[in-house]
């Protein structure tokens, strides 16, 4: 029981109730710094350790946090998280971080982070939630490796670095695309992402939020 | 219980052992790795310093190939060197109204600027200065460009040029960091026969056939701000408040070297 559970938790969040397929949460950093692979997937890697200790902590010490000053409290357990990434990325991967910059630290105003606190780790039990915030951190960062590799391949015609389409500019014959480099083009590569997600999946399809009523009155005018 | 939960003794006794838990390991964090950040800085600068001095290749040894380079102070004013401890940071001194001077005007944009300046001199491997390395910055559209502008030792040819901190727009004023356009600069001409400061971006690419071509850098498309920020960088540093002075000094040392390695090579033809 506890089992089945706990992978509900785990794998629910990557295609089911996806948070930014489905809720739509975080995608101000989906859109920064998905230019090249290096920097999504330090991305990934920085908030999968920051969801996942952050929801830890917070359901540690739930019984205690005073309700009125929850909100506070978990932003804090989260600000604190997030300096010490981006405090190891500076001594340890200068370079990305230099690419990461302000990003890494506006991990901590990911919606993600915080509405997973608030929504599972405050009435789930630590390793619960510690789970759950792995299971996010994979939602999303799967679809941010699907923005990232389209970005760089198509924008720059290499991954990781490494030239797989020679662009002209290196003497190849790839012309890149511009717009891949480009912020907006994460909005288009995430709609098409949600676009074939609730193609598969018809039941993430949102109601819609009006009807147009059948004509019930009859006129003989004409 | 859940009333002990809300009670504000209690909001008060969280609020504080959770600040104090974080304090404690954020600070231990940051003190602790507050080195190898120093380090990596540090690094990332010799590295912009080698790439100005066109001395620098991907995967390098930075520490290794930064060991032929000499950092020197110079008073800005008289263009001597001086003497200053190995930490002494120029930018930091900027700030510090004891050790900086206000600047009017202030075409760059700069506000002050330190008395005393670090130059990078290249030392080839016959002891001889190959490149001089001048830290430069100023304000172009949205921020302060710092970089760095090599000359040969002759101190008024451009052996290259780089910036590390800047933070105009991207695909324009951005594009000074393109190594493309940075290779513009190699071989002009900072200073005219008159010894006034004559290098300038222009508009658009400069014509084979134009006359003063040695000073001149093509532009930038789109960003006419950041190239005028970038001239009035370059005519602040290379004039008279700026490197000028010592510049000067080394250009007349080098053609003295000249003019004496002449004299000997004819008093040994005679």
């Amino acid at each position: 029981m506890a089992q089945a559970k706990a992978k509900d938790v785990l794998f629910e969040p990557i295609f089911n109730n996806n948070p930014i397929a489905l809720q739509i949460l975080g995608i101000c950093s989906a859109l920064a710094i998905t230019t090249t692979m290096q920097t999504t997937l330090t991305m990934c890697l920085a908030v999968l350790f920051v969801m996942t200790l952050s929801n830890f902590s917070v359901s540690l010490i739930r019984n205690h946090i005073p309700s009125n000053i929850r909100i506070i409290v978990q932003m804090t357990i989260i600000t604190s998280l997030v300096i010490i990434v981006d405090q190891t990325l500076q001594a340890f991967a200068y370079d990305i971080s230099r690419q990461l910059s302000v990003f890494v630290g506006l991990i901590i105003t990911n919606c993600i982070i915080m509405g997973r606190a608030e929504a599972f780790a405050m009435s789930n039990s630590p390793v619960m939630s510690a789970i759950d915030g792995i299971g996010n951190a994979i939602g999303y960062s799967i679809v941010l490796i699907f923005v990232g590799v389209c970005r760089e391949l198509f924008g720059s015609g290499s991954l990781m670095g490494i030239n797989i389409l020679t662009p002209v500019t290196e003497g190849g014959w790839y012309q890149t695309n511009g717009l891949m480099l480009l912020p907006p083009s994460a909005f288009f590569l995430i709609g098409f992402f949600i676009w074939a997600l609730r193609a598969w999946k018809p039941d993430q399809v949102e109601e819609e939020q009006y009807r147009i009523a059948p004509n019930s009155r009859t006129s003989e005018a004409f | 219980m859940a009333n002990n939960r809300e009670s504000i003794g209690n909001t008060l006794k969280v609020a504080f052992f959770l600040c104090l838990v974080c304090a404690v390991v954020v600070s231990t964090l940051a003190v602790g790795l507050r080195p190898a950040q120093h380090d990596n800085r540090m690094q990332f600068r010799q590295q912009n310093i080698l790439q100005a001095a066109g001395l620098y290749e991907p995967g390098m040894d930075v520490r290794a190939a930064f060991e032929s380079i000499e950092r020197r102070f110079i008073d800005i004013r008289t263009g001597e060197y001086v003497e200053k401890p190995d930490d002494y940071d120029q930018q930091r001194a900027a700030r510090d109204p004891a050790q900086s001077i206000p600047v009017t005007p202030d075409p760059a944009g700069i506000r002050r600027q330190a008395k005393v300046a670090e130059v990078f001199l290249a030392i080839g491997t016959d002891g001889a200065v190959e490149r001089i390395i001048l830290p430069v910055h100023g304000y172009g559209l949205w921020s302060t460009m710092y970089g760095f502008i090599a000359l040969e030792a002759d101190a008024n040819t451009v052996a290259g040029i780089g910036f590390y901190e800047h933070g105009e727009t991207p695909g324009l004023g951005g594009e000074i960091d393109n190594p493309r356009w940075q290779r513009n600069w190699i071989g002009k001409q900072v200073f005219d026969e008159n010894g006034d400061v004559a290098l300038e971006i222009t508009k658009g690419s400069v014509p084979p056939d134009a006359p003063n071509r040695q000073h001149r850098v093509d532009g930038l498309a789109g960003a006419t701000i950041t190239a005028n920020g970038l001239n009035h960088t370059v005519e602040f540093w290379f004039g008279e408040r700026g490197f000028g002075p010592y510049l000067q000094r080394i250009r007349g040392q080098y053609n003295q070297g000249m003019d004496d390695g002449f004299a000997l090579a004819r008093s040994i033809e005679e």
